[in-house]
């Protein structure tokens, strides 16, 4: 079984290394896409899943708590009993946004100037806690600063002073860079382990290497690992890439640990690698494996949280993001390199596309006939 | 079943649509001879290949090779048979070395073993001094070498090759067959297609096929004595005028050019052919000939095809 096994891998390897063309893109393609995607992609967004801490104990925060719920910007979803709770829950990843009230609340909505004849005390009311490292949702959450308190207040407020405070956790500058880098880790991935694999089975099979190979004793399965194994290490070349790149270049802090890294990025080449086996048992011709990894890359770049937040998406979007390894790999990736959260609190995700590879390689493994017909 | 047939088939037949690529064909096929399948393109020969090596599922029909009914016993008889396929199927980005290399490790053969075994092979089929070279700068015959070498690595009791001389002289195709003669003198069995009549004499046995059907079988000798036509040579002038003359007469089976003579097979129910073609030759001269391979092919076939 490993004989055999490795006597594909070998053979992959030595064709790859002939292979100039494939070759230069395995360090082009990351190259080109860190450069062209260096500047940020701005939209606007809704219903922000977030999370409230709420130690005023006042009658206030209700009305408030629902004025900024008429914003629909954001959603308030789960409720933590303290600050450092709620901290936890963002370097997480549970959470990307959460509201502190403080136990003041009552005396500083009344000091607010926009409350006529109090004390004027500029002192915002509450804190939005927001995970900078993803632009588009900080942006979102920023046009909350100056929402007007008029019904909570139940009269008209001028506002001289922000209504919240917003603290950025991870990205105090903004730099949307920042955020894209791990991201695209995940969709230059994505496309380049999809296309390498999706013509594996296929190219033997177009250029009648194959009807020699299936009369040899090879099974499926060995024939299955042996055409991912060598794209593991290149899978890993382009994550070093990219990664070294995007910290010289744009100056991307790698917070978490690189074993943490190197492990969610092997799980997310494995369960790429698998998809694009899956691919080349079904399509008949390179052009048409072409064609479908097209069709997997669009929606791992439109909706893996890439482009858009996650969050901010409808829900039948949401469900085919969840469906994409990309999706789960991002989430991994932005959580660890940006927020140095270990694997382990990344488990579902991680399970997720462990079970994906296993599930890819069964799929491919029994669509493979060792048949012609 | 004894194990004296190599292989043996009954009514074995594939449909691909509404055709019949291989139509009830009934085989059988000693051990350790060598068989030819002898037919014009689109006969069928790649197809019963297939089938007989288990890539293909016969639509119906029985399919016994080395003792094991297909389909079933695909994965068992892996490592009994080799095939050596009609296009190169070898890799054209490795090298010589590094195909074998490969191939010997497909078939689990340890490292010290699949050394001594590619030295064997690159000595024997003439290929030492290329170990580096790549497969798909190869010359025709070279490649074909390879490929033989490839399908035998593993020592099958049973070898298919399919067209394996297409692209080869004739000088070459004759060290190409000598090399068979050598495995088949070791009990190896050989199932050879070609459309060429040189290489079909050699075999021990012959099926001449044509749309999927067995139109003869037997060795090329018993072949050619039981054709049923007659074969007369005519050598004169004007023969392109007399070709065309003879041709539309229905006793006629096949004329054709050879040279300076026009060969001419007739149908064995004219009692006596060559009083039948004297009334017709005008005078050239005519002599009657032993019947070659190539004329029962004719018979067999109506005269489809030209090698
Ligand atoms: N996969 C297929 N689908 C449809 N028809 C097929 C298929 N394979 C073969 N055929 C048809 O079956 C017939 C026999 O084909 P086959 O390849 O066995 O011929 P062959 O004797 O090997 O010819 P050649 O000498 O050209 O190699 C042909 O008419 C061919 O068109
Ligand atoms: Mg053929």
């Amino acid at each position: 079984m490993w004989r055999r096994m490795l006597a594909i891998v070998i053979k992959e390897l030595r064709q790859l290394s002939r292979d100039r063309m494939t070759f230069g893109m395995i360090v082009m393609i990351p190259l080109v896409q860190l450069m062209l995607f260096g500047y940020a992609i701005n939209t606007d967004a809704r219903h922000l899943p977030a999370g409230l801490v709420d130690l005023s104990g006042s009658s206030y925060s209700s009305p408030l708590i629902q004025a900024i719920k008429a914003t629909q910007v954001v959603d308030f979803t789960t409720r933590y009993a303290s600050l450092p709770e709620a901290e936890a829950a963002i370097t997480r990843g549970e959470v990307k946004v959460v509201l502190y009230l403080p136990p003041d609340l009552g005396e500083r909505l009344i000091r607010h100037p926009g409350f006529s004849g109090g004390q004027y005390m500029a002192e915002p009311v509450g804190q939005w806690l927001v995970d900078g490292s993803d632009t588009v949702l900080a942006a979102a959450i920023r046009s909350l600063r100056q929402m007007p308190l008029d019904e909570v207040a139940g009269r008209a407020v001028k506002t001289s002073v922000p209504s919240f405070e917003v603290v950025q956790y991870f990205n105090p500058e903004q730099r949307s860079v920042v955020n894209i880098i791990p991201g695209l880790l995940g969709v230059i991935l994505t496309m380049t382990m999809v296309m390498f694999t999706s013509a594996a089975i296929v190219r033997e099979r177009e250029q009648g290497n194959m009807e020699f190979l299936i009369t040899t004793p090879v099974k499926p399965l060995e024939l299955m690992l042996g055409k991912i194994l060598p794209y593991v290490l290149v899978g890993f070349i382009q994550v070093l890439i990219i990664l070294t790149m995007g910290h010289l270049i744009f100056a991307l802090p790698i917070r978490g640990g690189l074993d943490s890294i190197a492990l969610a990025s092997m799980l997310f080449i494995c369960a790429s690698l698998t998809l694009g086996l899956v691919i080349s048992t079904i399509a008949k011709t390179q052009l048409q494996a072409m064609q479908m990894t097209v069709f997997v890359l669009l929606p791992s770049i439109l909706l893996s949280g890439f482009m858009f937040p996650y969050e901010a998406m409808p829900i039948a979007a949401q469900w085919i993001a969840e469906a994409l390894p990309a999706t789960h790999f991002m989430r991994m990736s932005r959580a660890i390199i940006l927020r140095d959260a270990e694997v382990m609190s990344l488990g579902a995700d991680a399970i997720w596309l462990l079970g994906f590879t296993c599930l890819g390689l069964l799929v491919a493994s029994l669509r493979f006939s060792k048949h012609l017909d | 079943m004894t194990a004296e047939f190599a292989i043996e088939t009954h009514g074995m037949t594939r449909m691909f649509g509404d055709v019949a690529a291989v139509d009830h064909l009934d085989l059988a096929i000693p051990q350790g001879s060598i068989y030819g399948f002898l037919g014009p393109n689109g006969c069928g020969k790649s197809t019963s290949i297939r089938m007989l090596t288990g890539l293909l599922r016969p639509t119906s029909g029985d399919i016994r090779v080395l003792g094991e009914s297909l389909p079933g016993a695909e994965e068992k008889l892996r490592r009994r048979i080799g095939y050596m396929t009609q296009k190169f199927s070898l890799y054209e980005n490795l090298t010589v070395q590094e195909n074998l290399e490969f191939v010997a490790q497909i078939y689990g053969l340890r490292r010290k073993e699949a050394r001594q075994r590619i030295d064997e092979l690159l000595s024997l089929y003439d290929l030492l001094g290329r170990e580096k070279q790549m497969a798909g700068s190869m010359s025709g015959g070279e490649r074909q070498r390879l490929a033989l070498a490839a399908a035998t690595v593993h020592r099958p009791e049973l070898l298919f090759l399919d067209e394996p001389t297409s692209a080869v002289d004739p000088q070459n195709r004759r060290e190409f067959w000598e090399r068979l003669f050598d495995l088949c003198a070791v009990g190896t069995t050989i199932l050879v297609s070609t459309h060429y009549m040189d290489e079909a004499e050699r075999c021990h046995h012959l099926a001449i096929l044509e749309r999927g059907t067995k139109r003869a079988d037997g060795s090329p000798q018993a072949l050619m004595d039981a054709m049923g036509a007659r074969v007369i040579e005519v050598t004169g002038n004007d023969l392109r005028t007399l070709k065309q003359q003879l041709i539309s007469e229905s006793a006629v089976m096949s004329v054709a050019q050879i040279g300076s003579r026009l060969r001419i097979l007739i149908r064995s129910d004219v009692i006596n052919p060559q009083e039948w073609l004297e009334s017709r030759v005008s005078g050239r001269s005519l002599a009657e000939v032993r019947p070659s391979l190539e004329d029962v092919f004719v018979t067999c076939t109506g005269d489809r095809h030209v090698a």
